[in-house]
């Protein structure tokens, strides 16, 4: 073979395209206009590989891999897009719109909500699951901020963002499985936090409702998160 | 063996929300005693408790699909009060105009949709067309002009709020979008129409009302206090002003009320019957502090409407009604002046010279716990009253809702319609339907008023004194 060792060729979707070796599939389906849905995933932060919806096939494994983080590898044929992926993602997007307490129609980031949209891109017209309608805190402590917890779906990017990007590490994960709450401090109320220095990025990369700023009446809270990339690429490039 | 006999109408229809209406007759099949029963139940003043009192508008809306905007106005109304702003004066005009267009939109629906057929076809027409449909064959130009005026305030409602049915420009603090010259300039251009239309509907209405002077005499015609709002100069108002209390000879009993206050002078009282409360004035006690609210009480509490088209078809209504109608048949009359009145306002507020301002919104945090938002809705008087904790979220929410507040004067007018037209022990369909368009004449909001969830259809049932069914009638 005289192909170097940096540069991956891979099948997804029966296109041929090649990679570096340390690019997702995700990476590459994005590069090469195939639409692969994610939640959780956020260009400038890492990614847990937690909401499983960009989940792809790969020939040879009968497991479903999550594209955001499987790296390419020689040979590898992916598809993106089956019956099978197609039936899970809408299941996937379902149970999230279950979990917790979901009301677009009066929520500030109605018409401005990936989830929402998520929704739309799956053909969600019912949810098939009965729905848990939680009692859930609003945390409005915050001087500027409200914390919803009616309307997060766990994505912890506000947990990766404070962490990895402001440096503060204000918000974290509680609790197992389905009690899991994102939380800050030690579970204090938000307005008392030590560490949190109020800048908002938490509330920028929330992709629903759950992170909004104080003040705002329905949909109209629209998320600003170009500065994430900018922000990451400055902070490697002066380490 | 007493045959005292009971008459349930359930549901009623053409109406907004689910109801019924149950008449109880003695033995010799005269009515002795009606109630109208509103049978849905929604609970909205409790399911807002823990919101961020921004989202009270739009949450408040959804309490209704056909009234959304003078919710958003009344709720907006309350949270700017906890802002503790003064509101720009272009959003206030704003605010003025989307509210007088769904004032617009609503008359129209209550008058030609749902009540027209009565008066168009007769209270005895059969019940297969009369409806909309029987309105659009036997008169096409009423049914049309009807149309037409709904979406005349409908599309006005979108232009500014972007859509017809819960628009979230309303907002704390004024409105998030100013006006754009096209929409200004497109508002305007359909305004010629609509004034036309409203000449036309006023003219018909006052050629087929003749017909119905039996029906007038005994619709909910009795001696009872009227309340709305009325401005500066003691005029017709919807947004903004001080509440006036009126009586059946139009003696001022209260004036200058504030809206906040309301607590001092309306009382609620629940029945066991009803999901709806019924709203006094606590001063006569209950139920002598029967009021009335809506078109024919705004028009009842007010000099003047202020516009010269409207002033002159009010002025031919207090000719042939009198100073203060005591009729709730003259609640359609009402409805289309004040129709009338809305569309020369939005006139004069298009043309203002502020009105393409684009400071529309004042900015504030929280400044007061308490806030009451006051408002004429096109069923009448609307106060929304929060209170909210240090951190902005809502901790007691009551509103009062114009359909409420006509409660007591609704079983009345059900009373005094059935004791005319009911008797003995068959039930026939003009018989029902007079009982049902007394209702309709008050265009009840039942989803409003009990911030609830449903529809309205019509059941009677004459009952034995044993209980057993008699009679029944079901649609």
């Amino acid at each position: 073979m005289t192909q170097s060792g940096d540069v991956k060729t891979l099948k997804i979707d029966g296109r041929d395209l090649s990679a570096r070796a340390d690019e997702t599939i995700l990476d590459i389906a994005r590069e090469n206009g195939i639409s692969i849905p994610t939640m959780c995933e956020l260009e400038g932060l890492s990614s847990p590989g937690a909401c499983r919806l960009c989940l792809v096939e790969v020939k040879g494994s009968n497991k479903l891999l999550p594209a955001c983080i499987t790296r390419a590898e020689e040979g590898m044929e992916v598809t993106t897009n089956s019956e099978r992926l197609v039936n899970y993602r809408r299941m996937i997007v379902e149970l999230l719109f279950t979990e917790r307490n979901h009301v677009c129609s009066v929520c500030v980031s109605n018409g401005n909500c990936e989830l929402q949209a998520l929704g739309q891109q799956v053909g969600l017209t019912h949810v098939h699951f009965p729905y848990r309608f939680p009692k859930e805190e609003v945390d409005a402590s915050q001087d500027r901020f409200i914390a919803d917890h009616n309307r997060c779906i766990l994505c912890t990017r506000c947990v990766r963002v404070c962490d990895e990007i402001e440096g503060a590490h204000t918000w974290d994960v509680m609790g197992r499985g389905i009690e899991s709450h994102v939380v800050t401090d030690l579970h204090d109320a938000w307005g008392d936090s030590a560490s949190c220095t109020s800048c908002g990025k938490c509330v920028q990369v929330c992709p629903t409702g759950a992170l909004s700023e104080k003040g705002r009446s329905v949909a109209e809270m629209h998320k600003r998160r170009q500065f994430l990339p900018y922000l990451t690429m400055m902070r490697e490039g002066h380490e | 063996m007493a045959a005292t006999k009971t008459i349930t109408i359930d549901p009623v229809t053409r109406i907004e929300g689910h109801s019924k209406i149950t008449l109880h007759l003695d033995e010799t099949g005269r009515v002795t005693d009606a109630r109208f029963h509103v049978t849905q139940f929604r609970g909205f003043e409790k399911f807002c408790e823990g919101r961020p009192f921004a989202e009270m508008p739009s949450l408040m809306a959804r309490i209704c699909g056909i009234c959304p905007v003078s919710h958003l106005i009344a709720s907006a109304k309350a949270c700017d009060e906890l802002l503790a702003v003064r509101i720009p004066p272009t959003a206030e005009k704003l605010r003025r105009i989307i509210g007088i267009a769904q004032v617009v939109q609503s008359h129209a629906l209550s008058l030609f949709h749902l009540s027209s057929p009565d008066l168009l076809l007769g209270m005895d027409a059969d019940p297969a067309t009369r409806n909309i449909f029987g309105v659009l064959e036997a008169e096409p130009q009423l049914a049309r002009d009807g149309i037409a005026l709904r979406k005349f305030g409908q599309q006005i409602i979108e232009r500014l709020g972007g859509k017809r049915i819960h628009p979230g420009w309303v907002v704390p603090g004024g409105v998030n979008n100013p006006l754009s010259q096209q929409d200004r300039d497109a508002i305007l251009a359909a305004i010629p129409d609509a004034l036309a239309i409203a000449l036309r509907s006023l003219a018909w209405f006052k050629g087929v009302a003749e017909k119905f002077a039996d029906e007038a005499e005994s619709f909910g015609s009795f001696p009872s206090l009227f309340m709305g709002i009325v401005n500066d100069d003691g005029n017709l108002a919807f947004y903004d002003g001080k509440l006036r209390f009126v009586d059946g000879d139009g003696e001022t009993v209260a004036d200058g009320l504030d809206g906040a206050d309301y607590a001092e002078f309306l009382g609620e009282k629940v029945e066991p019957w009803s999901y709806l409360k019924s709203a006094y004035y606590t001063p006569k006690g209950y139920p002598g502090g029967i009021y009335r609210v809506g078109p024919l009480a705004r028009l009842n509490v007010a000099q003047n409407c202020g516009t010269p088209l409207a002033d002159e078809e009010l002025r031919v209504f207090r000719m042939l009604h009198g100073r203060t109608p005591a009729s709730s048949f003259h609640y359609h009359h009402a409805r289309l002046i004040e129709i009338l009145h809305c569309v020369e306002r939005m006139e004069e507020l298009l043309n203002d010279s502020e009105i393409l301002s684009t400071h529309v919104r004042a900015e504030a945090k929280p400044n007061a716990l308490e806030g009451v938002g006051i408002a004429e809705a096109p069923r009448g008087t609307l106060l929304h009253h929060y209170k909210i904790d240090e951190q902005g979220l809502i901790i007691w929410a009551n509103l009062i809702i114009a359909t409420g507040q006509n409660n007591l004067a609704m079983n009345r007018s059900v009373l005094q319609v059935a004791q005319r037209y009911v008797r003995g022990e068959h039930i026939t369909h003009g018989m029902l339907n007079r009982v049902e368009a007394v209702i309709r004449a008050y265009d009840p909001c039942l989803s409003c008023s009990t911030h609830a969830a449903g529809q309205m259809a019509l059941q009677v049932q004459l009952l034995g004194p044993d209980g057993a069914v008699l009679d029944e009638a079901v649609r």
